[in-house]
């Protein structure tokens, strides 16, 4: 996943609270695989509610934007549909960890900002902004997924470095709590 | 003296295998459950060509694809190839594999306990976010995303950085006929379905441990439906018995030390929460929801309440329901009592007891948590009560909690359900669902509407 920093693009307004993970993409098309594209799933049963054109690459809604499933395939519509920023009050707690695995900025703003945000928006993720029009506008986001986003940090790479470190852990507690291995009584 | 500790900094601090400056805590993973719904992090791992680290720590189970009828011969196309991928990923990766007619197959969050793979005092991870029903046992239990599930199969570790501590305490007794459904759909009510975001729940008080461990697992089962990621219930005597004997539980000289290392797990008495919540037992009716999100929920006594926003306008205008009447009465179209929620044997019980010896006027569907599940409600006579009644015994699986197997509630229909969510579409587009509990949706079963159980269960001992 390559990182960035900046990035400026057309907002769809959604306005809406709890748009959840049912909603951003429907259960039945999870079953595809990832290169067959995500982007046509994306709001698949409730479209005509939302004004969201093809070409948007921001989406401004209401709090608790993805709340409910862990499904990383609502982060795949968005991001396969060309999305690159979510900015809303508050997100789910899984969906936003989702998000910046995939590149996609879950930008965490005041409500009382939320009717600024409309058009043409620029992010910056360096000094954690929204520029839209005259407006400037701070966003919130966990340091850690800042960077992460930034340098498109991949986890399991970053990891591995710790490898010693797991190692060395999973042998000690093995060691002081073997019942926490399973028992394999052959069932 | 020692810094007076909470149940999640204990449960966190023996998984921390590194700190990091930034906040960040490399976790250790001693359960990993993985489904059908896994497929995209296998692909991530079969990309980069890597292993799954511990495959012995990790355990596969068909469930959200299962179908609940016609299982030795599944004709779906994409189901067969759903659960054959889960088959194949399971095989390569030499992990123990509940497969569809594996006769302890079941729904993830049911079987993981039933096996005694979920203990207390473990870090549990699955690839779904009713991942923190394994709290109940006194776990650090929580769902990830497919990113994370591939992070976790390479390296049994997972980044995280520690939630709040927040306390629900639930003091009192519950009135006859009110379930560990009707306290989460309360306090979710109360708080809102982000109100306890960014915050790992304990529940605690004297009416949480008078729960069985069925009544704790749907309690923490619904904490990510108020935004919690994680929900945990102190391990105490009731969590012991439950697991003791279980196939993959310890045994002998190990069970002794691990019921000794699990007395320690409690909050410790002076311990402070960043957040406290109480709750009086006896302000819990049972309780059904009226929108599309588990927070929108009154009790059956009380009325459809007046939108105060667009967002419940919206809602109220999805389930077509008028403000100001009366919850109980709205007719409904089917039932189903299923899901990770709500059907495990107790809530079987329950059910069966509102319906035995009456008939219900709408169809539904009855889905048992797991095939253990089944056979034990089969023993005990509980198919025949529902069949009776005029319900459908099926297989066990997700079913129609989220219709992935094609069980679904058909566009503009009515639904008492005994699930976890009511989002617009999940049991099927155009679906209309109610929460509640399993005994609930027996009584709508019983009167075609939504209806308060308590009279139903008048002199029936449930
Ligand atoms: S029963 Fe429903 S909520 Fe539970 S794991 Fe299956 S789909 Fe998810």
């Amino acid at each position: 996943m390559s990182g960035w920093t900046t990035h400026t693009g057309q907002a769809a307004v959604l306005g809406a609270a709890n748009i959840d993970t049912d909603q951003l993409i429907p259960a039945r098309f999870m079953s595809a695989s990832r290169a067959e594209g995500y982007g046509d799933y994306l709001l698949h049963d409730v479209r005509d509610r939302y004004d969201l054109k093809d070409g948007d690459t921001i989406i401004v809604a209401g709090r608790n934007f993805g709340s409910g499933s862990s499904r990383e395939a609502a982060v795949y519509a968005l991001a396969d549909f060309g999305i690159r920023a979510v900015i809303a009050p508050s997100f789910g707690d899984i969906f936003a960890s989702n998000a910046v695995n995939n590149g996609l900025l879950p930008a965490r703003v005041d409500a009382s900002d939320l009717g600024r945000l409309t058009g043409t928006i620029t992010v910056d993720l360096d000094s954690a902004t929204l520029t839209c029009g005259d407006a400037r506008i701070p966003f919130e986001l966990d340091p850690i997924w800042r960077l992460k986003l930034i340098k498109g940090w991949d986890d399991i790479d970053l990891t591995a470095q710790h490898e010693d470190d797991i190692a060395s852990f999973a042998r000690a507690r093995r060691a002081a709590r073997p019942w926490a291995w399973p028992a394999d009584k052959g069932t | 003296m020692s810094v007076p500790q909470t149940l999640l900094q204990k449960l966190w601090a023996t998984h921390e295998i590194v700190a990091r400056e930034d906040g960040a805590s490399l976790l250790w993973v001693d359960r990993h459950l993985v489904h059908e719904g896994s497929h995209h992090a296998f692909a991530k791992l079969n990309e980069r060509g890597a292993r799954v680290a511990h495959p012995e720590l990790t355990f596969g189970v068909v469930d959200h694809y299962a179908p609940t009828r016609g299982r030795d011969d599944v004709t779906d196309p994409k189901i067969r190839r759903m659960i054959d991928t889960l088959k194949t990923n399971a095989a390569d990766h030499g992990i123990t594999l509940f497969g569809l007619n594996d006769p302890r197959q079941g729904i993830v969050h049911v079987l993981g306990p039933e096996q005694g793979l979920t203990l207390p005092g473990l870090l549990i991870n699955c690839g779904d976010s009713h991942t923190s029903t394994h709290g109940a046992f006194g776990a650090l239990a929580f769902g990830i995303g497919a990113t994370e599930v591939a992070h976790v199969l390479a390296t049994q570790s997972i980044w995280q950085r520690q939630p709040g501590s927040m306390r629900i305490t639930v003091n009192g007794t519950l009135g006859p006929g009110v379930t560990a459904k009707d306290i989460a759909l309360h306090w979710i009510a109360g708080l809102g379905s982000d109100g306890a975001r960014g915050f790992a729940i304990e529940y605690a008080g004297d009416a949480v441990r008078a729960l069985s461990m069925e009544g704790r697992m749907t309690l923490c089962n619904l904490s990510i439906e108020g935004g919690a990621r994680f929900g945990m219930v102190a391990p105490d005597a009731v969590t012991f018995e439950y697991l003791a004997g279980r196939p993959f539980a310890p045994e002998g000289a190990d069970w002794q030390d691990a019921c000794a290392a699990w007395a320690d797990l409690r909050s410790d008495p002076d311990a402070q929460f960043d957040r406290e919540v109480a709750i009086d037992a006896a302000d819990i009716a049972p309780t059904v929801t009226w929108g599309i999100t588990p927070a929108q929920a009154v009790p059956i006594t009380g009325a459809v309440p007046q939108p105060d926003s667009q967002t419940e306008r919206e809602a109220l205008d999805y389930m077509h329901l008028t403000p100001g009447h009366p919850i109980a009465g709205t007719a409904v179209d089917q039932v189903f009592i299923g899901s990770c929620t709500n059907a495990r044997i107790e809530d079987l019980r329950l059910a069966a007891a509102v319906l035995r010896g009456r008939k219900a006027k709408v169809p539904g569907v009855v889905s048992p948590g797991s095939t253990l599940v089944r056979l034990q409600a089969e023993q005990e006579g509980l198919d025949k009560v529902f069949t009776d009644a005029g319900l459908d015994w099926v297989g066990a699986g997700c079913s129609m909690c989220v219709g992935m197997n094609g069980d679904i509630v058909q566009p503009g229909k009515r639904c008492a359900s005994s699930t976890n969510r009511n989002f617009r579409g999940r049991q099927g587009p155009g679906a209309l669902t109610h929460l509640m509990s399993p005994a609930m949706v027996a009584a709508a079963a019983v009167t075609g509407t939504l209806a308060d159980v308590r009279p139903l269960l008048d002199g029936r001992g449930a």
